[in-house]
C-alpha cells in the first residue's frame, strides 16, 4: 500500500498547530506594532518578551541575550560578520572553522577571506567529526572567532560542543556554534556548553519560516549587521515579527518536552532503516554511527545517482534529499561527503532520510519495502554497477 | 521541475538495457560528473535494427537516453548521425537549464557507437561521424 511519508525534515518540518494557534492573534487582531506607545502596541511588546524568555530559558540563556533575526542564515551571517569586524579593530584577522559547515558560514566566510582575513578549516575525518586537539593546533595570537557547528545538517553528526568551547574559553576566543540543525533534538545549555554565540532557525522544530535567533552571551563584541531603528536592544533593526517569535517560542518549548520522548521513537525507526538498508550489497552509513542526531540517516549506495533515487522514492510517495550534484544544479556533489573523504562516484549516490514528530515505525517499514527494490532497479540500468561488478571477478 | 515526457520515459524508459553480439558499442560522461551512458547498435543493411542503452545519471541522463534510443531505432545510420541534442530536447518537451548537458552526452552516445560499428568494419569513423567530445571528469565545457 503506497502512503505518503515526510521524511525530510531536516530540510523543512511542519508547523506545528499548537505555534499556528499560538501565532493567530498575532496574525489578525493583535497586529500592533511592538514599539507602539498605544496598548495594541503593548499587547505585541509583552508577547515578544515572553517569547524571548521562553526561547531563553530553554537554552539556559537570559531574555537579555537573546536576539531575534530572520532566521539561521542571518544569525550565521551576523554571528561570523560581527565577530570579524570586532577582530579586525584589534587586529586580529584569524578565524577557524570546520571543513563541512553549512553555507550560510562558509560563504560568510568566503566572503572575509576577500576582505583580507584568514580562515583555518578543521578536517572532520571519516566519522564526521572535529577534533579537539585539532582546534588547540589551530588557535593563534589573531585567532578573533572560532565557529563550528553543532550537527551536520546533511549527516547529522553532532561535534564535541563543549569540549570545542572549553577550548576557546580558556584561549579567549569568542566561540559561535550554527545549531540551526541542534535545537529542538539535542538538550543545549550555552552555559555549561561553552558556548558564546548560537544560531538557530524556527522552521527546523516545527516553526514557522523567516524566524529565528542568535544567543549573544553578554560580554561578547559583535558589531551590528542590520542598521536602523533601536528594535532588538539597539543591535538588531526592523519591526518585531511578533507572530513569528511567538509561533518560535511554542514551538520550542514544544520540542524540549517531547524531545527525549520523540528521540527515543526516531532513533528506533533510523536503527531500522540503517540496519536493514545496510543489508543491500555495497551501501554505507555517513557520519559516526553513535554521534548523531537521533533522526538523520545518511547513507550511499554505489552505482547509482541520488535524483534518479529521489525520483523514484518520490513516485512512490516518500519526500527525502540527496546530496547528489543534480539536485543543488552544481557539478560536485555535497561538500559535506567528499569532506568525509568519499569519492565522486560513490557521493552522487547519497540518500538523506530525515524524521521529526508525526514519523513512526510504519514509515520506516514502509521506506525500506520500497527502498531495495528501487537500489535494484536503477542498478539494472548502470554501466557503472555493471563495472563494479566486473571488477569485483 | 521536469516535464511529463521526461517522468514518462524516466519511469518507463524503453530500450534499457544490453545487446549481445552488438555492432556498435559507445559510452560517454564519467562517473565522476555522475553521468555514464553506454549505447548498444545492430546494424542490418546499414539501418539500426535495434539498440539498447545503460545509464547512470539523473533522471533527465536516464529519460534522455531512452528517448534517444527511440529517435534512431528503425532509422538508418546516416539518419542516427543527424540526431541532435537539441532534437532531443524538444522531443521530451525541455530540459532545466542544468540538465541540457544530458541531452548532449545522448547525442554523444549514439556517434560513439556508430564510430564504434565503423571501427569494427575497418573503417575509420572520425570523417564521417566527426569527434567524439570525451568527457574528463569536470573539465568539459558541457559538464556544469
Amino acid at each position: 500500500m503506497k502512503r505518503f511519508v515526510y521524511a525530510d525534515n531536516s530540510a523543512t518540518t511542519k508547523l506545528s498547530e499548537h505555534a499556528l494557534e499560538a501565532m493567530m492573534p498575532y496574525l489578525t487582531d493583535n497586529f500592533g506594532n511592538a514599539s507602539s506607545l498605544y496598548s495594541l502596541g503593548g499587547k505585541a511588546r509583552a508577547a515578544v518578551d515572553e517569547a524571548r524568555e521562553k526561547i531563553a530559558a530553554v537554552l539556559g540563556a537570559s531574555p537579555r541575550e537573546i536576539y531575534f533575526t530572520s532566521g539561521g542564515s542571518e544569525a550565521d551571517n551576523w554571528a561570523i560578520k560581527g565577530a570579524a569586524e570586532a577582530g579586525r579593530r584589534k587586529g586580529k584577522m584569524h578565524i577557524i572553522t570546520s571543513v563541512f559547515e553549512h553555507h550560510a558560514v562558509l560563504h560568510t566566510l568566503a566572503a572575509l577571506e576577500k576582505q583580507g582575513f584568514t580562515v583555518t578549516y578543521l578536517p572532520v575525518y571519516e566519522n564526521g567529526l572535529v577534533r579537539v586537539e585539532d582546534l588547540k593546533k589551530a588557535i593563534r595570537e589573531d585567532t578573533c572567532l572560532v565557529t563550528v557547528m553543532y550537527a551536520n545538517n546533511e549527516i547529522g553528526t553532532v561535534q564535541p560542543i563543549k569540549e570545542l568551547g572549553a577550548v576557546c574559553r580558556e584561549m579567549g576566543v569568542p566561540f559561535h556554534t550554527d545549531a540551526v540543525q541542534a535545537v529542538g533534538n539535542v538538550h543545549i545549555d550555552v552555559e555549561e556548553q561553552n558556548i558564546d554565540m548560537l544560531s538557530l532557525s524556527a522552521h527546523k522544530f516545527h516553526g514557522p519560516k523567516g524566524v529565528g535567533a542568535l544567543y549573544i552571551r553578554r560580554g561578547t563584541v559583535v558589531t551590528t549587521l542590520i542598521n536602523g531603528g533601536a528594535q532588538e536592544f539597539g543591535r538588531r533593526a526592523g519591526t518585531e515579527n511578533t507572530a513569528g517569535v511567538v509561533g518560535m517560542a511554542a514551538a520550542l518549548c514544544e520540542a524540549a518536552e517531547t524531545m527525549d520522548e520523540r528521540n527515543a521513537r526516531n532513533k528506533e525507526i533510523c536503527d531500522y532503516i540503517i540496519d536493514n538498508a545496510l543489508k543491500i550489497e555495497r551501501s554505507r552509513l555517513n557520519g559516526d554511527r553513535e554521534k548523531r542526531l537521533s533522526g538523520n540517516v545518511n547513507m550511499c549506495f554505489e552505482g547509482i545517482e541520488g535524483e534518479s533515487l529521489l525520483l523514484l522514492l518520490d513516485f512512490n510517495g516518500i519526500s527525502a534529499s540527496s546530496g547528489s550534484a543534480c539536485t543543488s544544479g552544481s557539478l560536485d556533489p555535497s561538500h559535506v561527503l567528499l569532506s568525509l573523504g568519499l569519492p565522486h562516484e560513490i557521493a552522487h549516490g547519497s540518500l538523506r532520510l530525515t524524521f521529526g514528530d508525526g514519523n513512526t515505525m510504519e514509515d520506516a517499514e514502509y521506506i525500506m519495502s520500497v527502498l531495495p527494490e528501487i537500489v535494484g532497479k536503477l542498478r539494472a540500468m548502470s554501466p557503472l554497477w555493471d563495472s563494479i561488478k566486473e571488477n569485483e571477478k | 521541475m521536469y516535464t511529463e515526457q521526461v517522468m514518462e520515459h524516466f519511469y518507463n524508459p524503453h530500450n534499457m538495457g544490453e545487446i549481445e553480439n552488438a555492432d556498435g558499442i559507445g559510452e560517454v560522461g564519467n562517473p565522476k560528473c555522475g553521468d555514464i551512458m553506454k549505447m548498444y547498435i545492430k546494424v542490418e543493411d546499414g539501418v539500426i535494427v535495434d539498440v539498447k542503452f545503460k545509464t547512470f545519471g539523473c533522471g533527465s541522463a536516464i529519460a534522455t537516453s531512452s528517448i534517444a534510443t527511440d529517435m534512431v531505432k528503425g532509422h538508418t545510420i546516416e539518419e542516427a548521425l543527424t540526431l541532435s541534442n537539441k532534437a532531443v530536447v524538444e522531443a521530451l518537451g525541455g530540459l532545466p537549464a542544468h540538465k541540457i548537458h544530458c541531452s548532449v552526452l545522448a547525442e554523444q552516445a549514439i556517434k560513439a557507437a556508430v564510430s564504434d560499428y565503423y571501427r569494427r568494419k575497418g573503417i575509420d569513423p572520425t570523417p564521417i561521424v566527426g569527434e567524439i567530445h570525451e568527457c574528463e571528469g569536470g573539465s568539459c565545457a558541457n559538464c556544469h
